[in-house]
């Protein structure tokens, strides 16, 4: 079929789905007004019951912790696919490519650049564990956290330096802190199935709400995920970049 | 709804709707990264705090990192393609 | 005007299908993904919204005080990570397809299936 014809099959087809969704849509509760009784229910017990403050994450990592494991699991998988396909792909190369005319312009950063990661790194890492730590009583939690410490690499991945990148965070440790996230996850769910009567309940002390040892297994949690993303998030940008800089850096 | 959430919906649209009409993919990623802005800012006037960071990390660190690293290899094969054509003849 | 979000969400959804049906290369039919995704964004928040409502995070507040819905939050948190590595899964089958054989285009790319 014809581009042309396509677009107009479309233009039919899309203005019927729109006008279907907007009809759908009428039926959900309006704006402002939703009465759901389990988000009520949760709001109230919550912070008695588990002495967290930040009910998002107490959520995300106790209440519904059994989710978060199969989507954290659905991370896993997409970035073993995306290592398994740019590998193939990198050894199917018959000659590494040689160096074409605009590769020495990244090998080298400004000095401005440099210095700008330089006061970057610290104060992403610190950001990044602060989140970590304390998701349990302020916004914050794993998954923002693991973004935030995978984007410290990066700094010194932009000032320049590939091979000072290759050394902070070798293809071996990404991986192995990718899987040792994932399995901590799993194990913490262990001890529920041991210490108390179901997978992933929680079995540690819940201390004071407002302190940073509180609501029992929830920091664990945060922290194994922390690592799972920060990980995950490395291993894909160290995919994709893998011969750009390697050539030209080596050819200098 | 008040009028600031009424400005936010409406940058969202805004940045959505531009998104798909840019040709180039370079820019189209730079509008990615304005697009994941707005979001953060809708849902932060929608009080959701947390879920407006795990957007502003991912939508100016994540995803741009990742669609930049990807054009740059699509690029970078085009070239090497074309030296091979080039040697070929 | 209470309808709004909803009727944003569902102009995000079209638009986007309609960029992934409509471009001419295969990166920015991965980009208008996106758009797709956050309309799904869109409709879960709009729906957990409670008028003149806090966030729900109970340090500084008391904990009686009117809560918006934590639950559909919870959903959406994770998943704005988690469909950032679902796109580099497909823009690595994208790059994947260039490889082998040299264009983008989908169009081009049927002709050389035939």
């Amino acid at each position: 079929m014809s581009r042309r014809g396509r677009l107009l099959l479309f233009g039919c087809a899309g203005s019927g789905l729109l006008a279907v969704l907007v009809i759908g849509l009428h039926g959900l509760p309006p704006f402002g007004d939703f009465h759901g009784a389990y988000g009520l229910l949760v709001d109230r017990l919550e912070p008695g019951r588990r002495h967290a403050t930040d009910i998002v994450t107490a959520l995300n990592f106790d209440l519904r912790a059994f989710d978060t494991l199969g989507e954290e699991f659905i991370l896993f998988a997409s970035v073993t696919g995306v290592a398994l396909l740019l590998r193939h792909l990198r050894d199917e190369e018959d000659e590494p490519p040689r160096r074409s005319v605009d590769d020495h312009r990244f090998a080298g950063a400004s000095d401005a650049l440099r210095l700008l990661s330089l006061i970057l790194i610290p104060l992403l890492v610190s950001l990044g564990v602060y989140l970590a730590l304390h998701g349990a009583l302020t916004p914050g939690g794993g998954f923002q956290a693991g973004v935030v410490l995978a984007a410290g690499p990066l700094a010194i991945l932009l000032a320049g330096r590939y091979l000072a990148l290759k050394r902070v965070a070798p293809h071996w440790a990404v991986e192995a802190l990718d899987g040792i996230g994932a399995l901590a996850y799993a194990a913490i769910g262990l001890g529920g199935l041991i210490f108390a009567s179901a997978y992933l309940e929680n079995f540690l002390p819940l201390g004071t709400s407002g302190h940073l040892l509180s609501g029992g297994m929830m920091p664990l949690n945060s922290i194994a995920v922390g690592l799972e993303v920060t990980g995950a998030f490395l291993l894909t940008w160290t995919e994709f970049l893998d011969q750009d800089l390697l050539v030209a850096r080596g050819e200098l | 709804m008040t009028a600031l959430q009424a400005v936010a919906l409406l940058l969202v649209v805004a940045a959505g709707t531009a998104i798909v009409f840019i040709s180039d993919p370079l820019r189209q990623t730079l509008v990615l990264s304005i697009f994941g802005l707005t979001l953060t800012l809708l849902f932060f006037v929608l009080q959701a705090p947390d879920v407006a960071l795990s957007q502003l990390v991912v939508g100016s660190v994540g995803m741009p990192v990742i669609i930049l690293a990807a054009l740059r290899k699509i690029a970078q094969h085009a070239s090497a393609r074309e030296r091979h054509e080039e040697d070929g003849e | 005007m209470a309808f709004a979000p909803f009727a944003a969400a569902a102009w995000l959804f079209v638009i986007g299908l309609y960029g992934v049906v409509s471009s001419q290369n295969l990166v920015r039919t991965v980009l208008s993904l996106t758009v797709v995704q956050s309309s799904t964004y869109l409709v879960l928040l709009g729906v957990g919204y409670r008028h003149a409502a806090k966030a729900p995070i109970v340090a500084d507040i008391p904990t009686t005080s009117r809560l918006v819905d934590p639950v559909t939050q919870v959903l959406v948190l994770t998943d704005v990570v988690i469909e950032a590595t679902v796109i580099a899964l497909l823009l690595a089958l994208v790059v994947q397809a260039h490889k082998r054989f040299g264009t983008v285009d989908p169009a081009k790319l049927r002709a050389l299936r035939d």
